[in-house]
């Protein structure tokens, strides 16, 4: 897949697992808690 | 989501509000000075109890959780715990915003008896003088009584949300005592000049060093204090303070207020940032989806005289009302810019062309008034 | 045990609303309001209660294995916020 290879080439020191990278990319995106206190313009 | 953040999607706009603020009447027994809907006495067109109960069921079908009631006073209505428990019965959580005057006994057991249910008390000062001096005489003592009575009805964790002003900057830790004290949360909001607020902002306000004070506090703090996400024109400072960082108004929060009018927010009671009515064909739903108001502010707003400074991306720009009712321009920095760039602005600003609200419904024979401190 | 082996269910004080990216979960006792911010957690957590696991929850959604440590990943979360929870009665 395109981001895999992008992420492989981009890689510098470290080794790093294909998946773990794919998974980094997964987390960021499949949930965010927000308070019920924490949007502007209510009481 | 791939390309926007979550930030980004709810600058958007969703198909229902995540909460709103319902102010249920105008009517007050006090006379804050910086009261933001300029409230006192009630609007002979507040809607009746089953125009109330039709929003509620819009609200229901819009899947919309959470309210947070205020007013005004919103125990003046006698159909507070009627409308309070229609909305729970319906699936609506309800916070409600109270000076805790008309929490007796009898009625915090009644509150401590509902679930989904949470209350905020308003408290300016950790004493009579720092609080009645803008929230009136009695007013220290009627919230504080309403605390107690909360605690001896075992309510739970109420809130206590403090407008944070110049003259009780310097109390935050001990705000923060006294909900420890109670097993509260504390809440510290921003001041803005809306409503009788636009009258004593420049002598409320915090101070340009007060702010970093407020900013370095919350930090400190992190997610044990509420704000309300109502300073994240102070980001501008460093780390970014918890919360979505970002004004929903019109996005993913709203205001009706006691006439059903749909407004952007409760700081901008004002004809330039009203959507349109609950009266209005296709009621609260269709104001939230199609007015023109809410399609702009749901367009990418742009940084305008903010785009090359650096901190735009933290700040945001800052809060629209408090750059309205200062008479500042929307695209350009907030009255309270920390890095200083309104200080020109604010100093040439027409005071006899800066927006007025457009309602009063103070009473007028105001006893209170701002004493010299 | 693993969270992929154990059996879920959304918290019963919990409503979704769909989204066009995904959802907003709502928990009604605890105030915590969590987005899911792709349809397919979505629906792989609509359909917790009928499966005697999270990853054959998973399975069931089509969701690739290559994905599963981080949908576990969500899944942890979603649990410490008390939207979905361990089920008792596994059939």
């Amino acid at each position: 897949m395109a981001v895999r290879d992008k992420y492989a080439r981009t890689m510098e020191t470290e080794e790093i697992v294909e998946t773990e990278v794919d998974e980094a990319v997964e987390e960021e995106l499949l949930i965010e808690e927000i308070s019920i206190d924490g949007m502007c313009g209510v009481y | 989501m791939s390309a926007a953040t979550l930030v980004e999607q709810l600058k958007r706009g969703l198909d229902a509000p995540i909460c709103l603020t319902w102010e249920l009447t105008y009517a007050c027994n006090l006379q804050c000075v910086h009261c933001l809907s300029s409230s006192g006495r009630r609007d002979p067109a507040e809607l009746s109890t089953a125009e109330a109960k039709q929003v509620l069921d819009e609200l229901r079908d819009l899947q919309v959780f959470y309210i947070n009631i205020g007013g005004g006073e919103p125990m003046v209505r006698r159909d507070f715990f009627e409308i309070v428990e229609y909305a729970i019965g319906n699936g609506i959580g309800v916070k409600f915003s109270t000076n805790g005057t008309y929490i007796d006994a009898a009625n915090a057991r009644r509150l401590a008896a509902m679930d989904y249910l949470d209350i905020q008390i308003s408290l300016d000062g950790i004493d009579a003088a720092t609080n009645d001096a803008v929230r009136g005489a009695g007013s220290y003592a009627a919230a504080r009584r309403a605390m107690d009575h909360l605690a001896a009805a075992d309510f739970g964790p109420f809130k206590i949300s403090v407008v944070v002003t110049r003259h009780n900057v310097d109390q935050l830790d001990q705000f923060k005592e006294l909900a420890d004290s109670y097993g509260a949360q504390l809440r510290i909001t921003r001041l803005r000049p809306s409503g009788r607020g636009a009258d004593t902002w420049h002598q409320l306000h915090p101070t340009n060093a007060q702010q970093r004070q407020i900013y370095e506090w919350l930090l400190a703090k992190g997610d044990t204090v509420l704000t309300g996400d109502s300073f994240f024109h102070l980001n501008a400072l460093g780390e970014p303070l918890p919360g979505l960082n970002m004004c929903g108004a019109g996005r993913v929060v709203c205001l009706i207020d006691p006439v059903g009018d749909v407004y952007a927010c409760p700081f901008v009671i004002h004809d330039e940032f009203k959507a349109g009515s609950v009266r209005d064909v296709g009621g609260f739903a269709h104001v939230w989806k199609h007015s023109d108001l809410f399609i702009e502010l749901r367009q990418p707003q742009s940084a305008g005289a903010c785009a090359s400074c650096g901190s735009y991306d933290a700040c945001q720009g800052g809060c629209m009302a408090a750059k309205f009712f200062t008479g500042l321009p929307l695209d350009g920095p907030d009255p309270e810019c920390v890095n200083g760039h309104a200080d020109t602005a604010l100093g040439s600003v027409r005071v006899d062309l800066t927006p007025r609200p457009s309602l009063d419904h103070s009473r007028p024979s105001r006893t209170l008034s701002l004493a010299k401190h | 045990m693993s969270l992929l082996d154990t059996p879920l269910e959304l918290d019963p004080q919990v409503a979704l609303r769909p989204e066009p990216f995904g959802a907003l979960a709502y928990h009604y006792g605890t105030r915590r309001l969590v987005f899911m911010k792709h349809t397919d957690v979505v629906e792989v957590a609509r359909q917790l209660d009928r499966h005697p696991s999270l990853s054959a929850t998973l399975q069931a959604c089509g969701i690739a294995e290559a994905r599963w440590p981080s949908f576990a990943k969500a899944f942890a979360s979603l649990n410490e916020s008390e939207i979905v929870r361990e089920r008792r009665d596994v059939g």
